[in-house]
C-alpha cells in the first residue's frame, strides 16, 4: 500500500519537475548562505583556538604591570622566591607588507609551549637550538617567507602550527629583534607551584594578576564581528525558506485531490502525513547537501577577505584557507532539515485536519495564513515587542531583537498595506483594462506575499547597510583628514636614533609631534596611554565628541586627559569623570574623541605629565608637520641622513590610503551577502510567478477570449510584477532607513564601541530602486515570454477543461 | 449574413481531422443550435468563429469580415467588438466583483451604455449582487452574470458553448429563457453548442456534427 502511495505522490513531482527544483533550490540557497557564514564564522575561530592553544594565550593565570614593562629584575626576584613562572615579550616587528607580531618566551623555563614542542618534533629542532647565536624565528609559511626576504635576521624556521602574522622565539632574540632589553611583557604563571610560597600579591603588589579565561581575547573581540555575519546568514536563511514554504504549500495545495481519493481509496491520514514527512526530509537532505556544496564555495571565495578584514580590524590571525569540518555539515544539514519543517509546518497541520470530501480550491493554498487583519496586527506587534526589547535588554542583544522584531513584523505587515495601496489605485483607473489590473494585482497578492516579503527584506538590508557603510565611509574619509594631520610619520630604529632624528628635524621641520605611548591597565583593560605636546595640529584638527570647556588648556596642564570613545562607552565614562590611568594617577575625563577602526581603549595626556610618572617612556616615532610641497624633499633627506627603510618614513597620504584601503577590504563580505540576499529574493519572485503560471491561466483566457491580445497581457504581467516590486521598494526605504539607524546607533556602538552620525544617501536608493526593478522584470521575464508565445490552444484548454 | 463557414477543415497535430469541409450560414436575429456527439467538433467550431483558434482551409466570415485576412491584432478587435462568448464554467473575472465583469467586455470595446446595462443587469435578475464577487455566486447567478457580460456590447454574434452545462435542470431552463428573451432583445445572431435536444429544438435551425461534417 505505502509503495503506491510513494509512487503516487511522487508523479506529482514528476509532472511538475520546475516546482521540485525550485523547492530544492529555495532549500539550497538558503542552506548555502547559513552555512556559508557558519564555515567563514568556524575557520575564523578555529584560527583563533589555534593560535590560543599555540601560544597558550588565555590557558594560564598571568602577572602584568600597571603600566609598561615588568623590569627583568623583578622577575628575576620573583624567580628566586620559588615561583615557576614564563617569561614573555611580546611586540611588534615593521616589515615591509606591514607588522608582524613577536613572541619571544623563556625557552628554558617554559619549554612546553605546544607551537615550540610540535615543531621540535616535527623538524627535530630542540628547544635550546633557538637559544644559540644567532637565533632562531619560527613562524608559519606565509610569514615565514616575509622574514626570509629581511637581511639581518636570524635563520627562519617554516611550521604549521603557527597562525600568519605571528613570530615565535627565544626571549633573548625577541629583545634584540624589538630593541627592548631587560623587558618583560608578562609573566605566567605555570602549574604546579611547591607549597607554602609568599602570597604573589606581598611579594609583587605592584603587579596586576589576571585570571585565565580559557579563551583568548582575539575571540572575545571578534564575537560581534561574527554575530553580524550570522545575523545575514540567518536573513539569507530565512529568505530562502519563504520559497521553501511557498513550495510546499504549493504541491500540498495541488496535491489535495490526489491526498482526497489516496484516502478514500483507504490509505490511513496518519499514514499519508508520515509519508509526506518523509518526503520532505529527503527533499531537505537533498537540498541542504546541495546547500552545503553552494556555501562551501561561497565561503571559499569570501574567506580571504574576512580574514584581511579581521586581521585589518583586530589584529586577528585567520588563514584564508577553508577546510571542511564535520560540524559545519552537520549544522548545515539540521539547519536544512529544521527550516524545512518549520516551512513546511502550516501545510503539514492543514493536511492532518483537512476533511475528506473538501474541494480542490483554486486559491486556498494562498489563503492558508492567517487573515490581513489579525496578519497586521501580529506585524504591529512584533515591530512593538522589537522596541520594547531595547529597553528591556543591553547591549548586542537588545539590537538583534529590535531588529528582528522590526524586520519580521514589517515583513507581515507588507501584505496588508500592499493590499490597501492597490485598493486606492483600484479607485483611481480610468479605463477597464486598468482597473482589472489593479484588482488582479491585489487578487495575486496571497500568492506573491512570500516572495515579496523576502524582497523587502533584502531590499530593506541592502538600504541599511548601504547606508551605514556608506555613512561609515564619508565619516572615516574626514576623520582621517583630521587624524593624519601631519604630513609624515617616521619611526626610529631605537630611542639613540629616535634623539638624533629629533634634534634634526626641530631646523628642518615646522614642527616634530613625539608620538609616545605605553600600555597600562584601566578597569582590568589593556589601554595605550599616549603623551602629546601642546601643538595647534591637535587643537585646529583632533576628532573630539564630547568634551570639557577650555579642554586643550585644561590637557596641556595636566589637569585632564582625552579617551577614545571606545573606552568612553565600555566603561561609562565622559567628560568631567576620573579615570585613574596609572595607580594612584586619576585625572577627570577632558574630551572623548572617535577613534574608528581601534579595538581598544585609548588615552591622551600631556606628555611633561606623563613622563613624571613614565620616565622610559619610547621615543621614536614622530609626526612631522611642514609646508606640504616640501614634504617630499624632508622624506629623501631624512631617509638619506639616518639610512632609514621606506616603510620608516611614511607620507600622510600613504597611510590614508592603506587605511581605505582595510575600510573597503571590510565591507567587501557584507556587500556581496547583500547581493546573494537580493539574487534569492529575485529568485523568490520568480519561482512565485512560475508556480502561480498554473493558476494563472484561467485569469488570463477569459481576458484574452474578450479581445486582449497575448502581447498585451504578456506586458501587462510584467507591469504588474515591476508594479509590486515598486510598491514594496518604496515601502522598504523607511525599514531600511530604520535598519540603518539600528546598525549605527546600536549595533555599532555594542560591536566595535562607536556611535557613528548617519548620512542619507538618495542616489544609492534610486540604484537600488532600479535593481529592484531589474529584478522584477527578470523574474516576470520568462512567465510572460510563455504567456506572449502561448498557442491559443493552450488558452482554449481553459474552457475545454472546465467540462 | 452574419456568419458564414465555407468548406472549414481543422487538424489537430498529429491527430485526425476534427473538422472537414463544414460550412454553414447564419442571418442576423438568428439562432443555430449545434449538436453532436462528444468529440464532435462542435466546441472547435464555436473556437474557429469566435476568432480564438486558427483553421486550416476554407474561410469563415463573421460580419463582413474574413478571419483569415485578420491577424493577432484584427481577430482582439474583432472578438472585443462584433462577437461575445458564454461558456459552460462561466469564466469570469475572479478578482472583479459582478458589477465591474458585467461591465467589463463593453468598457472595453468603448461601447459601455450604462441604461443598457442596467437594465440587463435587472432583467437577470442580479441587482442584489453588483458588489460580490463571482465566487459568492451559485452556478446559475454566475451564468447569468456570463450572459450580462456578453450581452453587454450589443454583440452581433453570440457564441455560446454548453451554457447550461453545468446547472440543474431548474436553473438551467431559467437561464436559457433569459439568454433567449435578450438575445431576440438585442436581435443578434446566436450560434450554440449543446447536447441536449430539448435545448436545441427551441432554438430557430438546428445544424448536427458527426465525425467531422455536418449532417
Amino acid at each position: 500500500m505505502r509503495r503506491a502511495a510513494i509512487a503516487c505522490l511522487w508523479s506529482h513531482w514528476a509532472r511538475h519537475p520546475l516546482q521540485l527544483v525550485t523547492l530544492l533550490a529555495g532549500l539550497a540557497l538558503a542552506t548555502g548562505l547559513w552555512s556559508a557564514v557558519q564555515a567563514i564564522n568556524a575557520e575564523a575561530r578555529t584560527s583563533y583556538a589555534e593560535a590560543s592553544a599555540q601560544l597558550g594565550v588565555g590557558q594560564f593565570d598571568e602577572l602584568r604591570a600597571a603600566s609598561g614593562p615588568i623590569p627583568l629584575a623583578r622577575y628575576v626576584a620573583l624567580r628566586r622566591a620559588g615561583w615557576q613562572l614564563a617569561a614573555l615579550l611580546e611586540g611588534q616587528l615593521r616589515l615591509p607588507g606591514g607588522s608582524v607580531d613577536v613572541m619571544g618566551v623563556d625557552l628554558l623555563s617554559y619549554p612546553a609551549l605546544p607551537a615550540v614542542e610540535e615543531t621540535s618534533q616535527e623538524d627535530g629542532i630542540a628547544p635550546t637550538d633557538a637559544l644559540l647565536a644567532p637565533g632562531l624565528l619560527i613562524a608559519g609559511p606565509e610569514t615565514a617567507e616575509r622574514l626570509e626576504s629581511q637581511p639581518g635576521l636570524p635563520p627562519v624556521r617554516r611550521t604549521q602550527n603557527l597562525p600568519s602574522g605571528v613570530v615565535l622565539t627565544d626571549i633573548g632574540t625577541a629583545e634584540m629583534l624589538l630593541n627592548r632589553r631587560a623587558e618583560i611583557t608578562r609573566l605566567l604563571i605555570l602549574p604546579d607551584q611547591s607549597a607554602g610560597l609568599t602570597p604573589l600579591a606581598d611579594l609583587a603588589p605592584d603587579l596586576m594578576l589576571v585570571r585565565a579565561e580559557g579563551r583568548s581575547e582575539l575571540a572575545r573581540l571578534t564575537d560581534s564581528f561574527h554575530l553580524n555575519l550570522t545575523a545575514f546568514g540567518l536573513l539569507s536563511f530565512a529568505v530562502g525558506l519563504f520559497i521553501v514554504h511557498g513550495m510546499v504549500g504549493l504541491s500540498f495545495e495541488q496535491r489535495r485531490g490526489m491526498i482526497r481519493t489516496l484516502r478514500a481509496l483507504g490509505l490511513p491520514l496518519r499514514d499519508l502525513t508520515w509519508l509526506m514527512l518523509g518526503e520532505l526530509l529527503l527533499f531537505a537532505l537533498i537540498g541542504g547537501l546541495i546547500g552545503l556544496v553552494l556555501g562551501y564555495g561561497v565561503a571559499a571565495a569570501l574567506l580571504p577577505d574576512v580574514a584581511a578584514t579581521l586581521r585589518g580590524l583586530y589584529g586577528a590571525p585567520v588563514d584564508g584557507d577553508l577546510a571542511l569540518q564535520p560540524a559545519w555539515v552537520a549544522l548545515g544539514l539540521m539547519m536544512a532539515v529544521a527550516g524545512t519543517f518549520a516551512a513546511s509546518a502550516q501545510a503539514l497541520w492543514h493536511l492532518s485536519r483537512v476533511p475528506i470530501l473538501q474541494a480542490q480550491g483554486q486559491y486556498a493554498w494562498t489563503a492558508q495564513g492567517l487573515p490581513a487583519r489579525a496578519q497586521a496586527g501580529f506585524g504591529a506587534l512584533l515591530i512593538c515587542a522589537g522596541f520594547l526589547a531595547l529597553v528591556v535588554f543591553d547591549g548586542l542583544i537588545a539590537g538583534f531583537a529590535m531588529l528582528g522584531g522590526l524586520l519580521m513584523g514589517a515583513a507581515l505587515l507588507l501584505p496588508p498595506i500592499l493590499s490597501l495601496a492597490l485598493r486606492l489605485g483600484e479607485r483611481f483607473a480610468r479605463g477597464p483594462l486598468e482597473e482589472w489590473i489593479w484588482a488582479d494585482m491585489r487578487a495575486q497578492l496571497p500568492g506573491l506575499s512570500l516572495a515579496l516579503m523576502a524582497l523587502l527584506l533584502a531590499l530593506a538590508a541592502n538600504i541599511g547597510v548601504g547606508t551605514m557603510v556608506s555613512s561609515f565611509r564619508l565619516t572615516f574619509t574626514g576623520w582621517l583628514d583630521q587624524r593624519l594631520a601631519s604630513e609624515l610619520y617616521v619611526t626610529a630604529r631605537d630611542e639613540a636614533q629616535g634623539h638624533e632624528i629629533e634634534r634634526w628635524l626641530n631646523s628642518r621641520a615646522d614642527a616634530v609631534l613625539p608620538i609616545r605611548a605605553t600600555e597600562v591597565q584601566v578597569a582590568g583593560e589593556t589601554v595605550f596611554l599616549y603623551g602629546i605636546i601642546d601643538h595647534p595640529t591637535y587643537r585646529n584638527n583632533w576628532p573630539l565628541i564630547a568634551e570639557l570647556p577650555e579642554v586643550w588648556d585644561v590637557l596641556a596642564e595636566g589637569r585632564g586627559a582625552l579617551i577614545n570613545e571606545q573606552m568612553a562607552r565600555r566603561m561609562d565614562l565622559w567628560p568631567g569623570d576620573r579615570v585613574e590611568l596609572l595607580p594612584g594617577w586619576s585625572l577627570p575625563v577632558a574630551g572623548v574623541y572617535s577613534d574608528y577602526g581601534n579595538p581598544t581603549g585609548q588615552a591622551i595626556t600631556a606628555l611633561p605629565a606623563l613622563l613624571e610618572r613614565v620616565p622610559d617612556l619610547p621615543n621614536t616615532r614622530f609626526g612631522i608637520r611642514i609646508d606640504p610641497p616640501e614634504a617630499e624633499d624632508l622624506r629623501t633627506a631624512l631617509a638619506d641622513r639616518f639610512a632609514l627603510p621606506p616603510q620608516a618614513v611614511v607620507p600622510q597620504a600613504a597611510i590614508k590610503a592603506s587605511s581605505l584601503a582595510i575600510f573597503e577590504k571590510t565591507f567587501v563580505v557584507t556587500g556581496a551577502l547583500n547581493i546573494l540576499t537580493l539574487g534569492v529574493a529575485g529568485f523568490a519572485i520568480l519561482t512565485s510567478l512560475l508556480t502561480l503560471w498554473a493558476h494563472r491561466l484561467p485569469q488570463l483566457a477569459p481576458v484574452w477570449a474578450l479581445g486582449v491580445q497575448r502581447d498585451t497581457l504578456a506586458r501587462l504581467e510584467v507591469l504588474r510584477s515591476v508594479a509590486l516590486a515598486v510598491m514594496t521598494a518604496v515601502l522598504a526605504l523607511p525599514l531600511g532607513l530604520v535598519l540603518a539607524w539600528a546598525l549605527l546607533a546600536i549595533i555599532n556602538v555594542e560591536a566595535f564601541g562607536w556611535r557613528l552620525p548617519m548620512h542619507l544617501f538618495p542616489l544609492q536608493w534610486l540604484v537600488l530602486l532600479l535593481l529592484a526593478v531589474a529584478t522584477a522584470i527578470l523574474a516576470a521575464l520568462l512567465p510572460a515570454r510563455r504567456l506572449r508565445h502561448l498557442p491559443p490552444s493552450d488558452l482554449l484548454q481553459v474552457f475545454a477543461n472546465a467540462r | 449574413m452574419l456568419l458564414s463557414v465555407e468548406t472549414v477543415s481543422k487538424t489537430y497535430p498529429g491527430g485526425r481531422p476534427v473538422l472537414d469541409q463544414v460550412s454553414l450560414v447564419l442571418e442576423r436575429g438568428e439562432t443555430l443550435a449545434l449538436t453532436g456527439e462528444s468529440g464532435s467538433g462542435k466546441s472547435t467550431l464555436l473556437n474557429l468563429v469566435g476568432a480564438l483558434d486558427h483553421f486550416d482551409s476554407g474561410e469563415i466570415t463573421v460580419a463582413g469580415t474574413p478571419l483569415s485576412a485578420l491577424n493577432e491584432r484584427g481577430r482582439a478587435a474583432l472578438r472585443r467588438e462584433s462577437l461575445a462568448l458564454v461558456f459552460q464554467q462561466f469564466n469570469l473575472i475572479p478578482s472583479l466583483n459582478v458589477e465591474q465583469n458585467l461591465a467589463f467586455h463593453a468598457r472595453l470595446s468603448d461601447q459601455s451604455d450604462t441604461t443598457w446595462l442596467s437594465h440587463l443587469t435587472d432583467r437577470l435578475g442580479l441587482a442584489p449582487f453588483l458588489s460580490r464577487s463571482p465566487e459568492q455566486l451559485s452556478g446559475g447567478q454566475q451564468q447569468r452574470v456570463a450572459i450580462g457580460r456578453a450581452l453587454a456590447t450589443r454583440p452581433a454574434l453570440l457564441l455560446a458553448d454548453e451554457p447550461t452545462g453545468n446547472l440543474d435542470e431548474t436553473a438551467s431552463a431559467a437561464v436559457l429563457d433569459l439568454m433567449l428573451e435578450l438575445v431576440a432583445e438585442t436581435g443578434c445572431g446566436l450560434l450554440l453548442v449543446t447536447h441536449s435536444a430539448a435545448i436545441a429544438a427551441r432554438l430557430d435551425r438546428r445544424a448536427h456534427l458527426s465525425g467531422g461534417h455536418l449532417a
